[in-house]
């Protein structure tokens, strides 16, 4: 016969069942989600830390901002800093949130400055952290940056940054769309830029037949929705009040994007890929003749990752439906910069994001358009020197950057990854746009309501 | 520094006893894990309970957290996601490992031992890189066996990674990591098995087969319980190859695929630690639940 070591797993069964129903017996309060995720923001509440003048300042940025800290550091050799390079929470990532979390729980750590390339983070960082922690970022408009340097962003720039009327976080550079299009194609095959979405749509299918496999556009990136459905005016999630957001995919003003897009999809004349896809790079970067998207796709995609020669690439003004009163345009990404309300240094804090933002000596050469006035005009000149484009893409970029349509609000969640993890897998199974509005808008609040937002339906 | 004054008087007394000095040594020298043990095993899954159990007050909150939790529109779906991909991996890891153990054991002793170092290799490569290098093999574009993947049907990333196709090629990247070294312990396994006794099977007529059925997988039952316990555990923890799926595919992969990934959610995106640490204590329910069954079905700490 066998010895078993172990000849309790009935009675460690029956303890099991007792522990249990005594736990749930003794529940004395509720299983809310914590205080970060129930209670508004308290921003009136705003109280920095004890300061300490010449502190060292701790700052993360992304490998592309680095630079911009470092110059700013060789600039001003007496103020201390230490750089952290982190991912900028690109492409989704959430590493901020992540250790502004942890810092939050620990009561210690956080970066005096920070910069993430989305301001959806202004979400969260307006909001009060776990355990009641002030909320991370600092309304910079109360007295820590000067009203008189906030005054100098573009028209609209500073919208995703401010809750309840206090800003909190400072803009480094716009993201506006524009429409893209290869001018020496255009040139050679004989069409015309169009300046309607209808006429985008009509060249779209006569591309399709009269040059199959060349594109006007691609429907498989992530921020395909705020290229395409910002424009047309969708209310995918706006913002009624700070938790309060109204999602209606079924809108005609989103239905008529849809449509336009399945049609094009149907014809092969916009892609289901993302431009980034290595298969994408390979394949089709010679062959976009057309391309609505954001400002920095100019330099980052068409010159470094599809390496399109000098003088073929051109910049139009955002399209409009000819329904519409005005042309309107979206955003992809334009990053931001947080102070800590935490810092203990927020002078020097404060100092250096003014730096970054706003000086012609790091702006005028970023990658990206500034979002300080100033210093966007000097951009747009060292852009024209470049010789990079085959037109001056400055009348574009300017007009576009104050056609960025209200309605789309700044939120906690990604409308990015939303799109991508419902619509791109269908639009892969040969399914249409217009089939998956259903499905995308449950997707949009069922997100939404898990991280505490109520959420309307008109 | 006491080690060898308690040491001496041992060797001398030689006896078996409660106070036995030999005993206590062995004390001492597990001490080292005990402490880290309590420290980064036990200590933060007490931490666990106790948040899944409390709220952001410090109030008892029962199975509170557990039932918001369960409510969630993502639970099912990320459950039955990993249950899937298990029922998927579990499935052909026992089958196939036994299966090329036995192959190996019996047919081809010459070349076993090479066999055995290329099964394993791939299982020296980190759980990131492998992922990583598995998402260029899966890029019909990127990939040198793109041709294989084309023959599919399969002309872009984004129709290979379709979410359908995920727990299947979980499966393919858990195995070619994990396998090679559980060939390796299985093909040892049988190296244990008494040669008398294949010898007295074959004089009574046992085949290949039929060894195979009667003697070795009765005597491999232990191993391979062992094995399905420490794959169960790591196949209910997946998170890195969804996330990095998600990622690559500029997150075409829902970011709450599964059950971990959901509780990294719950702790970071939404700041409710109490709901994931709920998240948490179900997957280590379910984990113990399941070690139990396997434990005292295959009689894993039986004494023969």
């Amino acid at each position: 016969m066998r010895t078993n070591d172990f000849p309790w797993p009935r009675r460690a069964a029956s303890a099991a069942v007792i522990a249990c129903s005594l736990l749930a017996a003794a529940a004395c309060g509720s299983a809310d989600p914590g205080p970060g995720a129930a209670e508004p923001s308290t921003a009136a509440a705003f109280s920095p830390a004890p300061q300490q003048a010449g502190g060292e300042i701790l700052v993360w940025a992304d490998a592309t901002r680095v630079p911009a800290v470092e110059q700013y550091q060789k600039a001003h050799p007496d103020v201390k800093i230490k750089i952290v390079t982190y991912s900028g929470n690109a492409n989704g990532a959430n590493d901020l949130q992540t250790k502004v979390q942890l810092f939050d729980r620990t009561g210690n750590g956080w970066p005096d400055v920070a910069f993430s390339t989305t301001f959806g983070d202004v979400a969260w960082a307006s909001r009060n952290g776990a355990q009641g922690k002030q909320p991370y970022a600092a309304p910079v408009n109360r007295g820590v940056i000067e009203q008189s340097v906030l005054d100098g962003f573009a028209k609209g720039a500073l919208d995703p940054c401010t809750v309840d009327g206090d800003v909190y976080c400072v803009r480094n550079d716009l993201a506006q769309n524009v429409l893209w299009y290869n001018k020496k194609l255009m040139d050679d095959f004989g069409y015309e830029v169009p300046t309607t979405w209808e006429e985008y749509q009509a060249l779209g299918e006569k591309v399709a037949k009269e040059h199959p496999g060349y594109l006007v556009g691609t429907a498989g990136d992530p921020w395909a929705p705020e290229v395409y459905f910002w424009a047309s005016q969708c209310p995918a999630s706006t913002l009624t009040a700070p938790r309060k957001v109204t999602v209606d995919l079924g809108s005609d003003k989103c239905t008529r994007m849809a449509g336009l897009l399945d049609t094009l999809i149907a014809a092969g004349s916009i892609s289901k890929d993302s431009v980034f896809g290595a298969g994408f790079i390979k394949e089709k970067a010679d062959k976009v003749l057309m391309l609505p998207g954001p400002s920095w796709y100019g330099q980052v995609l068409f010159a470094s990752t599809f390496k399109t020669p000098k003088n073929q690439i051109a910049a139009a003004v955002p399209l409009k439906f000819s329904a519409d009163p005005t042309n309107y345009t979206g955003n992809v990404g334009g990053g931001v910069w947080f102070i800590s309300s935490h810092s203990k240094n927020l002078k020097a804090a404060a100092d250096l994001v003014t730096w970054v933002t706003t000086s012609n000596d790091y702006q005028a050469t970023a990658g990206t358009y500034p979002a300080f006035k100033q210093a966007a005009t000097a951009w747009l000149a060292g852009q024209k020197e470049t010789g990079y484009f085959a037109e001056d893409v400055a009348p574009a970029f300017t007009e576009a950057a104050g056609l960025v349509w209200p309605g789309w609000s700044a939120t906690q969640y990604s409308q990015e990854a939303i799109y991508a993890s419902t619509v791109v897998p269908a639009l892969n199974e040969g399914k249409t746009i217009a089939s998956m509005l259903e499905t995308w808008e449950t997707a949009i609040k069922n997100k939404a309501s898990s991280l505490g937002y109520t959420v309307d339906s008109p | 520094m006491t080690a060898p004054a308690t040491l001496a008087p041992g060797r001398r007394s030689g006896a078996r006893g409660a106070g036995d000095p030999s005993r206590r040594m062995g004390y001492v020298f597990v001490s080292g894990y005990v402490v880290l043990l309590l420290a980064f095993g036990v200590l933060p899954t007490v931490y666990a309970v106790w948040l899944s159990i409390s709220n952001s007050r410090g109030q008892l909150v029962g199975l509170g957290n557990f039932i918001r939790t369960f409510a969630d529109y993502r639970f099912l779906s990320a459950f039955g996601h990993v249950l899937l991909y298990l029922v998927i991996w579990l499935g052909t890891l026992m089958v196939l490992v036994v299966g090329l153990a036995l192959m190996l054991h019996g047919r081809m002793r010459r070349t076993s031992a090479v066999m055995r170092f290329l099964y394993y290799v791939p299982g020296a490569l980190a759980g990131v890189a492998s992922v990583l290098l598995w998402l260029i093999m899966l890029d019909p574009a990127a990939s040198p066996a793109g041709w294989l993947l084309r023959a599919f049907g399969w002309e872009t990333l984004a129709q290979v990674i379709a979410p359908d196709h995920l727990p299947v090629l979980f499966t393919v990247i858990a195995f070619w990591t994990g396998a090679g070294g559980w060939i390796v312990i299985m093909y040892a396994a049988l190296n244990n098995i008494p040669d008398e006794v294949l010898e007295a099977a074959r004089i009574d007529g046992a085949g290949v087969v039929q060894t195979a059925l009667r003697i070795q997988l009765p005597l491999l039952r232990k191993w391979i319980a062992y094995m399905l316990i420490l794959a169960f555990a790591a196949g209910t923890q997946l998170f890195v190859e969804p996330q990095l799926v998600s990622t690559v595919s500029w997150g075409m992969i829902s970011d709450s695929w599964s059950p971990n990934q959901l509780s990294y959610l719950y702790a970071f995106q939404a700041g409710d630690f109490h709901g994931a640490a709920a998240l948490a204590v179900n997957l280590m329910v379910v984990g113990l639940a399941c070690a139990l069954v396997v434990v005292f079905r295959a009689g894993l700490f039986e004494r023969d």
